[in-house]
């Protein structure tokens, strides 16, 4: 499961920084059917976690009504240099990981 | 006086070439529309996002593998072109093939690489890789005009891929042009009808919630009249598309684009 994130390299402390993620992910339904008629089984990332410097400042729980290839975005506070660590997981129990660090100034 | 005649009779005759040229084209250079512009802002928005466009992510993936070696030379694309040579090459597909004379699309070219000069299997259509491939080198022609050519051996690819498009087809009897041509900017339900270009190609559909190819599309309005749909890679989609291309001649390549 490949994916993309986009956070800035560097920030001055107490900036608001903007976080974007975007997941390749099927998130098959569970509703649709294949070409023979049989229903395919759901299979959604189910949540997806942000960590920064080991701290939860980030949590997802996605469901069915999420189109694929997810893309999120989110605020938080640039407080310290070091690293954001993204995971997630879909229901077959496959689990993505990201980091990217970040240099925090002042 | 004869020959002032002469030159007035070659100049009547480029004159009536040059109508029967403008007459060739549905719509005039000056009225081109790419498809993003019937997109509402906020779609238009994502495509030109570099970043949330997910399409994206099918042109990251191509850049990987376009470095990975395959096959039984292992030998990587990127083993054989500098990646600035790129630049431009997508926006002259479709485009004959000097070795073989034969018409090939962008896809059919990597294809060809694959199987002739690493020794690899070729990539199936609509697959995840050629889909990647494809979107990667379309990329690095983001913003240059489509200039296909229709000289030479490819002229009769063009005519071809003329007669489709106006051929009228399947249950609602319905040609390319009279949609695209004659009836653009007008509504088809909750759509748009666009002026039907490949620009953007590989391009990401929400209706398929993937990239797809510009054949998958041409399939999806095939399927849309109720025509039949002929096989991935077959003669009078290639040739369809070099129509296509120069029908969108001078319009910039916007891949990944993505579209309704």
């Amino acid at each position: 499961m490949g994916a993309r994130i986009q956070i800035p390299r560097e920030a001055r402390r107490g900036d608001v920084i903007e976080i974007r993620i975007l997941i390749q992910h099927p998130m098959e339904t569970g509703y649709r059917h294949d070409d023979v008629g049989h229903l395919i089984k759901r299979n959604v990332i189910n949540v997806l976690y942000c960590r920064y410097n080991g701290v939860e400042v980030f949590r997802a729980d996605l469901s069915s009504g999420i189109s694929a290839n997810p893309y999120v975005q989110f605020y938080t506070v640039a407080e310290a240099s070091g690293e954001f660590e993204f995971t997630w997981i879909d229901d077959e129990g496959e689990q993505g990981l990201e980091r990217q660090s970040i240099v925090v100034k002042g | 006086m004869r020959r002032a005649r002469a030159r007035l009779a070659l100049a009547a005759a480029a004159l009536a070439a040059g109508v029967v040229l403008a007459q060739e084209r549905g719509i005039p250079p000056g009225e081109l529309k790419s498809g993003s512009a019937f997109l509402g802002s906020d779609l238009r928005a994502l495509q030109n996002d570099d970043f949330a466009n997910p399409g994206m992510l099918w042109v990251e993936r191509g850049e990987k593998l376009w470095r990975e070696p395959a096959g039984k030379k292992n030998l990587a694309c990127a083993g054989c072109h500098k990646d600035s040579s790129m630049r431009g090459v997508a926006a002259r597909y479709p485009r004959i093939d000097a070795a073989s004379a034969k018409l090939l699309n962008l896809e059919g070219r990597i294809n060809r690489c694959r199987t002739e000069r690493m020794g690899a299997e070729p990539l199936r259509y609509e697959s995840d890789d050629l889909l990647a491939l494809t979107a990667y080198l379309a990329r690095q022609s983001l913003g240059l005009p489509v200039a296909t050519s229709i000289d030479g051996a490819a002229r009769a690819h063009f005519e071809t891929g003329r007669a489709s498009y106006h051929r009228r087809r399947g249950q609602m009897n319905l040609s390319c042009g009279q949609c695209h041509d004659a009836n653009w900017g007008k509504r088809l339900l909750s759509e748009t009808i666009s002026q039907g270009h490949p620009n953007a190609y590989p391009a990401y559909r929400l209706d398929w919630q993937t990239i797809g190819s510009l054949q998958r599309r041409i399939r999806a309005c095939l399927s849309g009249i109720r025509a039949e749909m002929l096989p991935y890679g077959s003669q009078e989609y290639l040739d369809l598309e070099l129509f296509l291309a120069w029908r969108a001649q001078g319009l910039p390549i916007e891949t990944p684009g993505v579209r309704r």
